[in-house]
């Protein structure tokens, strides 16, 4: 398994935000999580990224555990995250985020000294074009309109090369073309990257979840399984539609 | 274009400031005074560009660069007070004779030497910023907050510098040099000498700036003052980059300050008083910050109105300065250079409008 997680809970002002007993995802697995707002999603994220810092538990990743390190040193272990709200570099042009993305030496001095490659331009080059950014390449990304930062960032994070990626809610202030590519586009990458997506849109979800789907309703794990069963399991339905169910309550 | 307008502007600045000024005075149409106070206009630009880069660039307010400033200053003071010293066969600089003191303090024994001086000045500061800086980016403090505690801190050492007791002339601070490197101070041809070092400084301060910030790390920079945790996220170290800016914009302000002393003659505590250390910050932002331009035309424009502001309205230049920044903020952020720019659009807009109708 690439990504282990065991017993981990984090609460939030005595508010527990999540209490996980086990997750795990294979190498190149691209797997969906889903659940009503506050279920921890995010928070879940937060933590394996390193932004948010968990009471107990552990996660291992590759075999390292990864749990309290920092933002840094995950990123070098190879995790990107895309956040809900893109978090680009407003002030810098779609060229400079995605340059300084890519995977390289990222100490001080090599970035004094950078000079770009050939080798460099054509790998930006073809994730521009994987996301549409090739005309806009100039502009400063703060003018870009949300749905082309979403891509942005999605781009950022696929030119850091990472061997896992964190996707929270891509698709959401898009149109349903786009939608529909940023699906198409996952779907690609999972052949090299595994990846973990969070999303409300069940038609993406639908889209993209060829494999498991996690369901988390109020920091746990409810369910896991394929789309068509998680579609058909009546909490799920019930956690959504916020019916009360026996089972529920007592979860 | 825009280079081309950015060459043009450079040749501009260097023929006015290398040439015309330079022989200005030797045709007798200035004196050598005004040759005097644009010198010591050039090292608070050096300076600017340090702000520049720490806060227009990295989004850190550091308002402790004035006293970096001062520790260059002061450096040089004492290099030049203890030559003067031992020429005129005393052992202590007279204010410590004053205050009864019968040997001279350890640490103004290497600033015997004017080489181990340059060096100290430079050493100082930069370890001043390198500790401050490990210490408040390491606890993650940001914004205002690093704001108010490099304030403190310039407070802290600024009530520190005021004491006699810390033998370095107190509130009086140093001054009465005769000489650097042998040459006198008075003598006209040194004051310009000293003036056409400080341009060549600040040109090559504003070379080395334009080059940090046209990299890779600029870019960096840049980043961490739009979104610091996005620069984490892909895996950039960033309490490094800060650091590192810092401590070059400590060494900027330091280099500053040691050209600013032979020209001025004196250094109190008062040049990194609470007022001298926002005033630095107000260069750069009356200048346009985010551009390094900005910064040096932002020092010298708002020096050069102070110089005139205080000889018509003596009373009134603080009002002034606040009215100036009060506009900044409100109508063109981007400053001085920032203004260029909108006067430039409004033109090439009402252009395109004539020539549409016609």
């Amino acid at each position: 398994m690439l990504l282990n997680v065991n017993n981990l809970s984090v609460s939030f002002g005595g508010v527990h935000a999540l209490n996980l007993d086990h997750f795990s995802l294979r190498d190149k697995e691209l797997r969906v999580i889903i659940g009503p707002n506050g279920a921890g999603k995010s928070t879940f994220l937060d933590i394996i990224c390193g932004k948010t810092k968990a009471d107990k538990g552990d996660i291992t990743f590759n075999g390292k555990s990864i749990l309290g390190k920092s933002e840094v040193k995950i990123a070098e272990a190879g995790i990107g995250r895309k956040f809900q709200k893109p978090s680009v570099f407003p002030g810098l042009t779609v060229y400079d985020n995605l340059l300084l993305a890519a995977k390289m030496k990222k100490d001080i001095f090599t970035s004094l000294f950078f000079k770009s490659t050939p080798a460099l331009e054509e790998k930006i080059h073809q994730v521009a074009v994987k996301l549409s950014l090739t005309n806009v390449m100039y502009k400063p990304a703060g003018d870009l309109s949300h749905g082309q930062k979403q891509w942005l960032e999605i781009a950022i994070v696929v030119l850091q090369d990472p061997t896992l990626m964190l996707i929270d809610e891509p698709a959401a202030g898009m149109s349903d073309e786009e939608t529909e590519k940023t699906g198409a586009l996952l779907l690609e990458l999972s052949k090299s990257h595994s990846i973990i997506v969070i999303e409300h849109d069940m038609k993406f979800v639908e889209q993209i979840a060829n494999e498991l789907v996690t369901v988390l309703v109020r920091g746990k794990r409810l369910t896991e399984g394929t789309f068509a069963e998680v579609k058909n399991d009546q909490r799920v339905i019930d956690c959504y539609l916020g019916r009360t169910n026996a089972q529920l309550e007592t979860l | 274009m825009k280079t081309k307008n950015n060459t043009l502007l450079y040749i501009l600045f260097v023929a006015f400031f290398a040439i015309l000024l330079p022989a200005g005075y030797l045709a007798g149409l200035l004196s050598v005074n005004t040759i005097s106070v644009w010198g010591r206009y050039f090292c608070f630009a050096i300076a600017a560009l340090g702000i520049d880069l720490i806060w227009g660039y990295t989004g850190i307010l550091s308002m402790c660069q004035a006293f970096f400033f001062c520790l260059g200053s002061y450096g040089i003071a004492m290099h030049l007070l203890l030559k003067k010293t031992v020429a005129s066969g005393a052992t202590l600089p007279d204010f410590m004779a004053w205050n009864k003191i019968d040997t001279l303090p350890f640490f103004w024994q290497p600033f015997h030497s004017f080489g181990w001086s340059v060096v100290l000045c430079l050493l100082i500061p930069a370890a001043f910023a390198f500790i401050i800086g490990l210490v408040l980016f390491r606890s993650r403090i940001k914004g205002v907050y690093m704001a108010i505690i490099t304030q403190a801190l310039t407070l802290a050492m600024w009530l520190i510098f005021l004491r006699n007791e810390t033998n370095l002339g107190g509130t009086n601070g140093l001054t009465d040099f005769n000489s650097i490197l042998g040459y006198s101070l008075s003598s006209s041809s040194v004051k310009l000498a000293l003036y056409l070092v400080s341009l060549t400084v600040l040109c090559s301060a504003y070379y080395c700036c334009y080059r940090i910030t046209h990299s890779k790390f600029g870019k960096v920079l840049q980043a961490i003052r739009d979104s610091e945790s996005r620069v984490s996220y892909t895996a950039y170290k960033v309490e490094d980059y800060k650091l590192a800016v810092f401590v070059v914009a400590a060494l900027l302000a330091a280099v500053g300050g040691m050209l600013y002393l032979p020209q001025t003659g004196i250094i109190t505590p008062g040049r990194m008083d609470v007022k001298a250390s926002v005033e630095m910050v107000m260069w750069v932002a009356l200048g346009g910050r985010g551009n390094l331009k900005g910064a040096v035309i932002g020092a010298l424009l708002v020096n050069f109105l102070y110089s005139i502001c205080t000889s018509l309205f003596p009373d009134s230049w603080l009002f002034i300065l606040g009215f100036l920044f009060v506009i900044t903020v409100l109508y063109f952020d981007k400053g001085f250079m920032g203004l260029g720019d909108i006067i430039r659009q409004k033109f090439s807009a009402t252009r395109l409008k004539t020539s549409q109708t016609h």
